[in-house]
């Protein structure tokens, strides 16, 4: 049986995938993120990150409580481009 | 195009018990509130839980989260001096103090004097084969499915997980019609109330303890579960799996707080895995190392419900205060209120929580 563990569900990231980054040198969360895009979905890390924070802890021996979070940038959510564009107040009704 | 940014005293974030809390506690005090909250209905999770509360009395004991939910909001929304907004998401909290808010497919700006992030946590999942498979929800989700709006996830189902929330989810189930084939749960022991959990072996439901789930089994949706036994590493212990069929599987295994915001505000964090991972750094009222910026409920560390409304309110009360609110009153209900909270996390029961606050509080 072919194992397709998921760890990112938004990126469609594999735990064999995140393993392999790891052993190829990966040892933050942010460098996962950049090379696997992990975390940079709609859900923002809230379903991967516990996972491959363990993973890394795992695999690097290092304690759970030292490994930096990731940067949290706005938004923290998924906004649409549309709403972002047309940002605030149009000049004609300020 | 001009960004308008508006000025308001208190701004809560999260709509849920300690949000609701938090809001009532400093409008009673005098200040003007602004509480935002994503979704489109206050009352956040304890409007699907429709369980009865344990504790004394005055921590709500035996009444059921979704009447809570009711009251608070009912108070809120009436509330002269707390202006309620629903459906709004605040997605940033930039440096200047200032929060971003998206609002029906627009933003907007808020500049609050003091905030209260009381923004809840996401539920953890966990790593085996075929977890992607349709079928496979979270605790909450199933919660909100069954609850919120009446509709089962399938007809057989594996929980994972024997802490509070995986067996009442599962009570909750049996009661609205599935059949349960078991509660696994990685640890030696059952973590959930001995009351509910002898609820549910009563209905006939083995809970496997140090057992996990190896894989799903299915091609296009669940089909099955295989469970097996761990030893102390979490290793597989061969010749204990079993096959089970069930076309649906439950994961109850924790939850993250929500941090992004206090993040991004410049809180300070700590890796505290008795709280659920990562939290602020507070003091006893609730106040983070960034002056002005307060947590409460589970962002700062998941507890139960009961735990979030005195938080928020201790937060709210001490947000009032500090804009010059409640002179007089402020000591009195800050003691009650400290005292309702200290009872509810004593005993053995609040062990967990005691040791991980002792590494989260600061002053």
């Amino acid at each position: 049986m072919e194992d397709k563990t998921i760890i990112c569900r938004c990126e469609d990231v594999t735990l064999e995938e995140i393993r392999k980054a790891i052993a190829e040198g990966a040892r933050t969360l942010d460098e996962i993120k950049r090379l696997k895009r992990c975390g940079m979905g709609p859900c923002q890390g809230r379903t991967c990150r516990p996972l491959i924070a363990g993973e890394i802890a795992r695999m690097t021996g290092q304690n759970p409580a030292e490994l930096a979070l990731p940067t949290f940038r706005p938004p923290v959510v998924p906004l649409k481009l549309g709403t972002l564009a047309r940002g605030g107040v149009p000049d004609e009704q300020a | 195009m001009r960004q308008e940014i508006s000025f308001v005293e208190i701004a809560v974030i999260g709509g849920g018990p300690a949000g609701l809390c938090a809001a009532l506690e400093a409008a009673n005090a005098g200040a003007r509130v602004t509480l935002l909250d994503r979704q489109d209905r206050l009352g956040g999770q304890l409007i699907k839980q429709t369980h009865r509360f344990f504790g004394s009395q005055s921590h709500r004991a035996s009444e059921r989260g979704i009447n809570i939910a009711a009251e608070l909001t009912g108070q809120v929304m009436s509330h002269p001096h707390i202006e309620a907004l629903t459906g709004a998401t605040v997605f940033g909290f930039y440096e200047d103090g200032v929060l971003g808010v998206e609002r029906e497919g627009k933003i907007f700006f808020i500049k609050p004097a003091r905030v209260i992030v009381a923004t809840g946590a996401a539920e953890k999942t966990l790593a085996f084969p075929n977890n992607d498979l349709p079928g496979i929800y979270g605790a909450g989700a199933v919660q909100t499915l069954v609850n919120v709006y009446g509709v089962l996830p399938g007809k057989r189902v594996l929980m994972v997980g024997a802490g509070n929330i995986g067996v009442i989810v599962t009570y909750q189930l049996l009661q609205a019609g599935m059949e349960v084939a078991a509660i696994v749960e990685a640890a030696p022991k059952i973590g959930a109330y001995w009351v509910h959990a002898a609820k549910v072996r009563r209905a006939g439901v083995p809970i496997y303890t140090s057992h996990t789930i190896g894989r799903a089994c299915g091609t296009r949706q669940v089909e099955g579960a295989v469970i097996w036994q761990i030893d102390e590493q979490g290793q597989p212990v061969p010749g204990t799996e079993k096959d089970l069929v069930v076309d649906t599987i439950c994961l109850s295994v924790g939850l993250s707080p929500l941090v992004e915001l206090l993040a991004q505000a410049g809180c300070r964090l700590v890796y505290v895995p008795q709280l659920g991972g990562h939290v602020p750094l507070r003091d006893a009222s609730l106040q983070t190392t960034v002056p002005g910026v307060y947590v409460a409920g589970d962002a700062a560390g998941v507890e139960e419900a009961s735990a979030a409304m005195m938080e928020g309110a201790l937060a709210g009360l001490h947000a009032a205060y500090s804009l010059g609110y409640n002179q007089t009153g402020y000591e009195a209900r800050r003691a009650e209120l400290q005292q309702q909270l200290d009872s509810l996390r004593s005993g053995p029961v609040g062990e967990k929580i005691r040791s991980g606050l002792s590494r989260a509080m600061i002053g």
